[in-house]
This record gives C-alpha cells, sequence and structure tokens, in this order.
C-alpha cells in the first residue's frame, strides 16, 4: 500500500517545523507497518500531548489523542479490553519521563505488549523551548538561559532497570535502522521502548547552535556507533544504538486471563449457598 | 539483481517545507532548492535510487517511482 494510503492527508502539511525529526519518525512507522503487513484496524496508536504526540492526528489507524503523561495509561485499559489490538504510544521526551514518569516505569515493570516510542528531541517544542527531563547538563533552552544545570535520564538505562523486555535506540539518520527496530518492536510479545534521537532545530537546534536540521542529523551520525562497536571502546562520548535488550517474559494481557480463568474455575467448584 | 531505473521523482511542492534534508543526504546531489525554497530535481540522471530522500523526508513530500 502507498504511504498516503495510511495517512488522513487532509491534515497535510503537518504542523511540525521544516525539518522536525517528528516526521522522519511517521515516515518510518508507516513504512514499517507497511512492511509487516498489518491492516490499518489491527492497529490502534495512543498519544498524550506535544509536538511529538500529534503524530497520532496524521495516522489513519484507530487513534486516541489523550493527556499530558498518561498516554500510557489509557493504552494499558485499551490493550487489556481489546488485547488483539497491536498499540502503539508515541511520546515525546517529556511526555514520556517527565509528566508521564510514572506511568511509565509502571507500564514497563508490568511487560503489556505494547510499542512505546520516545521521540526524543531534548525540549518542550510546542509551548516554546523550554528543557525537559532529556536536556541535559550544560544546554541551553528558554528556562535555562544560563545553561541547564539538571542531569538528564538515560532513556535505555531507564527502561531496563523498570522491566522493558524491548529497549532499542536510533536516530532519525539512521532511517534504515529505524524500519528495522520499529518493525521489532511492533512485533516483540511484551513491552517495548524504542527511543529515536529526534532533531528539533527550532528550540534545540537553535538555542544549542547546532546549525540546520541536517546539521543536527550530521550530529547523530557523527555522535552515534553500533552498539559494542570498536569507536565506543575508543571514545565512551559516543552513544550507541541498536537493541539493548530484547527477552521474553509472562505478558500481562495473558497473565490476566489466567487469573480471570482460574477466578471463573473456582466460583464453579464453591457455589454462593 | 538489476540495477533500478528512474521514471521520475514525484515532489509535493504543497507539502515540501525546503528543509533540505533531502539535499544534504543525497549521496549524488541529485536535487537543490529552487529561488521559493522549495525542492527541486537537478541532476535526474545522477540518481541511483536509493530512496534517502524520500525515507528521510520529514513531510513525506518526495517520492522516488522506478520503472
Amino acid at each position: 500500500m502507498p504511504v498516503k494510503d495510511y495517512i488522513r492527508e487532509r491534515f497535510f502539511p503537518h504542523l511540525w517545523c521544516p525539518g522536525c525529526g517528528h516526521g522522519i519518525v511517521l515516515n518510518a512507522l508507516i513504512r514499517a507497518i507497511e512492511k509487516l503487513g498489518l491492516s490499518k484496524n489491527e492497529i490502534a496508536m495512543v498519544s498524550g500531548i506535544g509536538c511529538s504526540s500529534r503524530i497520532s492526528g496524521y495516522v489513519d489507524f484507530h487513534t486516541l489523542h489523550t493527556i499530558h503523561g498518561r498516554a500510557l495509561a489509557f493504552a494499558t485499559g485499551l490493550k487489556l479490553g481489546l488485547p488483539s489490538l497491536n498499540v502503539i504510544v508515541p511520546m515525546g521526551d517529556g511526555d514520556a519521563l517527565a509528566i508521564g514518569g510514572n506511568h511509565f516505569i509502571h507500564a514497563a515493570r508490568r511487560n503489556i505488549e505494547m510499542t512505546a516510542i520516545i521521540m526524543n528531541n531534548r525540549i518542550y517544542g510546542m509551548t516554546g523551548g523550554q528543557y525537559s527531563p532529556l536536556s541535559g547538563y550544560g544546554t541551553m533552552a528558554t528556562t535555562a538561559p544560563f545553561s541547564n544545570i539538571d542531569h538528564d535520564f538515560d532513556v535505555v538505562d531507564l527502561s531496563i532497570a523498570a522491566g522493558a523486555t524491548f529497549v532499542a535506540r536510533t536516530t532519525t539518520f539512521h532511517v534504515h535502522q529505524l524500519i528495522d527496530i520499529l518493525q521489532q518492536a511492533i512485533l516483540h510479545e511484551g513491552f517495548s521502548v524504542v527511543e529515536v534521537l529526534s532533531q528539533c532545530p527550532t528550540y534545540f537546534g537553535r538555542k544549542n547552535k547546532m546549525g540546520s536540521a541536517a546539521d543536527m542529523m550530521t550530529h547523530y551520525k557523527d555522535q552515534t556507533t553500533p552498539i559494542g562497536s570498536k569507536a565506543k571502546k575508543e571514545n565512551p562520548a559516543l552513544i550507541e544504538r541498536g537493541v539493548f535488550v530484547q527477552k521474553e517474559m509472562p505478558e500481562y494481557c495473558k497473565e490476566y486471563d489466567k487469573i480471570i480463568e482460574r477466578a471463573m474455575g473456582r466460583s464453579e467448584s464453591t457455589p454462593i449457598s | 539483481m538489476a540495477k533500478p531505473k528512474l521514471k521520475e521523482h514525484v515532489i509535493n511542492l504543497d507539502w515540501c517545507k525546503g528543509c533540505g534534508i533531502c539535499i544534504a543526504f543525497c549521496p549524488k546531489s541529485v536535487l537543490e532548492l529552487d529561488e521559493k525554497e522549495k525542492v527541486v530535481v537537478a541532476r535526474a540522471k545522477d540518481c541511483i535510487c536509493c530512496q534517502l530522500c524520500e525515507l528521510r523526508c520529514p513531510d513525506l513530500a518526495i517520492k522516488v517511482e522506478m520503472e
């Protein structure tokens, strides 16, 4: 199916700024879904608030645009109600890890089958460039005009510690890897986290003098390396990309079904007198 | 496998925002910006149909059609 069959063309051109990485994530996500051969009716996309979360308005799947940080909570309810759906939850760095930090770690801990995509542009773009929990020490933001003193989360380490059973990271520069990782994440039977480094040339790029969108993507090319590469040993400052964790654990909806079965069995054997 | 042969680049000028990502990463410098800051095909003959422009376009505005 051509790309235009997966989108709501009437809302294009989209609202994202010129060169915004979120558009590349949308592009890659559509291609991943096309390659998997999923029908539009099998997919539900649940998003919260922020630039990244607007992605759910542009795709022609079942979509829910919910409240800030709570996309995973809505998605958990949806998945438990209709476990056959492929649930995809695109979030921004602030949405996922500041406002929705608790929902995020607990969804990971439960291992409920869904795909959390963290589109990490290291800033709150929609509201004017405030620093986020992923901006990092020493960066500039509208609310940190003398540089940011907050340290950032490592999304991969955080997700692994919280118990996610599929954890990967890539960038908008590495589009082939992005498409491949998104396919693996969607197929994974458990909670999948995909961190995508996504450029915000308007706020993060401008505040930190990183140049154009293409310059920021070149930076991703230069500053990242495949997991366990020789380059990483020589330069520990490089950011690793690839699939960090992929393991099998009991999945939440399936475990819940077992509980229902157990409870039904018990009530039948011990009727209320 | 035979080399893919270019039919044409289909560019949606209403969607293109002129960010220049396709131009910056085209391995054969096929694309350019015009005076209206929209992408145009300057050297179609050099295109190797790698589709990197299409995959990296944040605006879904370019498609590489092959024969």
